[in-house]
């Protein structure tokens, strides 16, 4: 981690060629319902990285995240399905989604500069209530979202001729969608990581890491606090915007019930879990609870090893498992499981 | 005018149990400046408890007074709800006193998920309906109607809320604890013991939340292993409207969020013309967190300083 610019992008190019052979060991190895889990990993690896953005660089609690998910799934939907009987290209209704994202974030952002800590991350968990409520409910008397039946038969990405949603032959190898989604995702994944990691060495990234670590020396410094941190909720809003309008797309099918409270925790727990402000942290964490929820399935399996049969079913299990996951690594490993090295600097000196 | 009265008692029946949740957040919220996430959970549990000690009780003796039934099940609650409150104190917010605030959120964000999980494995995914041991009187005031469940509400959350302001001005334990808001170190220096101190605020907080909880499961008739959730919400919402850390604050947010809901629910589809209905209920109390913390962060009756990290 500590080695200079040349092998870190040594790293990141060993990194994506393993990439590209992912989906078909793990489709040889586990079975094409995990290439869906990868490809939904990807999307969550997004929604991370964006959310790192907010609080991981300028230390801006969001609660509120997945409101800005929601905008550009909802935003792709309208404008790609039978719903308004709209069916504008991929490419066009993609960037609208993240841009009408990041005009949110900006929306959310200017009344909350004053806020910190607590109070910002109640008045953004309050935004995101507030846009689901709407989209649960604006379905009368003007059917706009269709409630909570959601919208469904939404485009699948197409780009010229070319639909994802089918299987192609390639060079005598066949591509199902769910691979080919995988690439496309990766492509998206690689661009918001590429971006991350600029942003982080960059002056914003480290004036936002000033604002975050002190926003009155940062602003007595000359750091324009308020378009900085207007700044930071427009990029990650514009992320989530983006992971949305793919998310739309992946699913066919959005509805309010995807975009609940719970779904920023876990985004946010993602970051946390992995360590805050490090990419390769954040990454490993939105992976992680992305898999964990699937794997606790296995519990079943143990169950009826230990005792012959299943007492409780998995699905009920995994979630009170994921409580559990949370408070210990808080405890123990209060900087993440995979911190930078500053923040394990900062934890080392609190210790002493 | 009968439905402006009748909005009026619905929403200080209303306020009355948010304010009752909402003296828990801020009392420990006064204290250690830590949003107790895990709190509208513990509401949740009092009403769990209660309703299963009240079930089985209906059960085991049906001649029993449903008075004497709901008491019993908030005799359980309330120790209950205490050793949970204590165990999530000393278990997820203790050890992590100095560590950087996002911790203890996302350890508190944890306990409530395992509470949650913890009742929907025991009591199951439905709606549980409360059991009718409770007088289903009317009594018409002016127009409106007003039962007997709203009024023993309204009653027992005065007579607790008064208990409480005396508690925190009179006694010993009182003084300690507004002692140990003041500042926790110069408070341990005049020989009061934080951690008791501190202990006694998550205790207090969950006997009220159990309370409360009971409360509103009466009121609606049903309980639910995620009504915790909203719930706890909107009680925030109150402590923060109020000022919080401020105890007459919550009272008064508390009271003022339930009337805030109940008109907003009442006249919303008046107000714009039939295209918002009293489905957007739960929106109010997000409408006016964000108001209150945009254009007064300290509350209406604050006086703390709210930019810090």
């Amino acid at each position: 981690m500590s080695s200079g610019p040349k092998s870190r992008w040594l790293t990141f190019g060993l990194f994506a060629l393993g990439l590209a052979l992912l989906p078909f060991l793990v489709d040889a190895g586990m079975g094409r319902s995990w290439v869906r889990l990868l490809d939904l990993a990807l999307l969550y690896v997004m929604l991370a990285l964006g959310l790192n953005i907010v609080v991981g660089y300028a230390g801006l609690l969001d609660l509120g995240y997945v409101a800005f998910y929601a905008l550009g799934a909802y935003v792709y939907a309208w404008l790609a399905s039978p719903q308004f009987g709209l069916h504008l290209p991929f490419w066009a209704i993609l960037p609208l989604g993240a841009a009408l994202a990041a005009l949110f974030g900006v929306l959310l952002g200017t009344p909350t500069l004053r806020l910190r800590g607590d109070y910002l991350a109640i008045v953004t968990l309050g935004f995101g209530e507030i846009i689901r409520i709407f989209m649960n409910n604006l379905n009368a008397p003007v059917n706009i979202t269709n409630g909570p039946q959601g919208i469904n038969l939404i485009d699948p990405v197409r780009l010229g001729g070319f639909s994802l949603s089918q299987s192609h032959q390639l060079l005598g190898i066949t591509f199902t969608g769910v691979h080919l989604t995988y690439y496309l995702f990766l492509l998206f994944t690689l661009a918001v990581i590429f971006i991350s990691m600029r942003l982080e060495d960059s002056r914003i990234g480290r004036a936002w890491v000033a604002i975050r670590e002190d926003e009155i020396a940062a602003a007595a410094t000359g750091i324009n606090t308020r378009n900085l941190k207007l700044l930071a909720f427009a990029m990650g809003a514009t992320f989530g915007g983006l992971a949305g309008g793919l998310f739309a797309s992946f699913q066919g099918f959005i509805s309010p019930e995807s975009f609940n409270l719970m779904e920023s925790i876990m985004i946010l727990c993602m970051i946390v879990l992995g360590g805050m402000g490090h990419i390769p942290g954040v990454i490993f964490g939105a992976i992680l609870l992305t898999l964990l929820p699937e794997a606790l399935r296995y519990t079943g399996d143990w169950q009826r090893s230990l005792f012959g049969h299943v007492y409780v079913d998995p699905a009920d299990l995994r979630m009170l498992l994921f409580g559990v996951a949370l408070v210990a690594v808080m405890l123990y490993r209060p900087a993440g499981l995979l911190p930078s090295r500053r923040r394990r600097r900062e934890f080392a000196d609190a210790e002493a | 005018m009968d439905i402006f009265l009748q909005q009026l008692i619905n929403g200080l029946v209303l306020g009355s149990v948010y304010a009752l949740v909402a003296l828990g957040y801020t009392m420990v919220y006064g204290i250690l400046e830590l949003i107790n996430f895990a709190h509208g959970e513990i509401t949740m549990m009092g009403a769990m408890v209660a309703l299963a000690v009240a079930g089985a009780l209906a059960l085991a003796a049906p001649g029993l007074p449903g008075v004497l039934v709901l008491g019993a099940g908030l005799a359980v609650a309330i120790p209950v709800c205490v050793a949970l409150g204590l165990v999530i104190e000393r278990v997820a917010y203790r050890p992590l006193r100095h560590a950087p605030r996002l911790a203890p959120l996302i350890t508190a964000i944890g306990v409530s998920i395992i509470l949650q999980n913890v009742a929907m494995l025991i009591w199951g995914k439905q709606y549980i309906p409360f059991p009718a041991i409770l007088p289903e009187g009317r009594h018409h005031v002016l127009g409106a109607t007003i039962s007997d469940i709203q009024v023993a509400i309204l009653v027992l959350a005065l007579l607790i809320m008064l208990a409480l302001v005396m508690v925190v001005q009179k006694t010993r334990l009182g003084r300690a604890m507004r002692a140990t808001a003041q500042s926790r170190q110069v408070a341990s220096l005049m020989g009061v013991d934080v951690n008791r101190v501190i202990a006694a605020t998550f205790a207090i907080g969950s006997a009220l939340a159990a309370v409360a909880g009971v409360m509103v499961s009466a009121y609606y008739g049903l309980a639910h292993y995620y009504m915790g959730f909203l719930l706890g919400l909107k009680a925030f919402s109150a402590a923060v409207l109020g000022g919080i850390g401020n105890l007459r604050g919550a009272m008064l947010g508390g009271l003022l969020l339930g009337l805030i809901e109940s008109f907003g629910a009442g006249y919303i589809g008046d107000l714009t013309g039939g295209f918002l209905g009293s489905n957007y209920q739960d929106v109010f109390a997000f409408f006016v967190l964000i108001a209150v913390l945009v254009f007064r962060p300290s509350g209406l009756l604050g006086a703390r300083v709210v930019e810090r990290a």
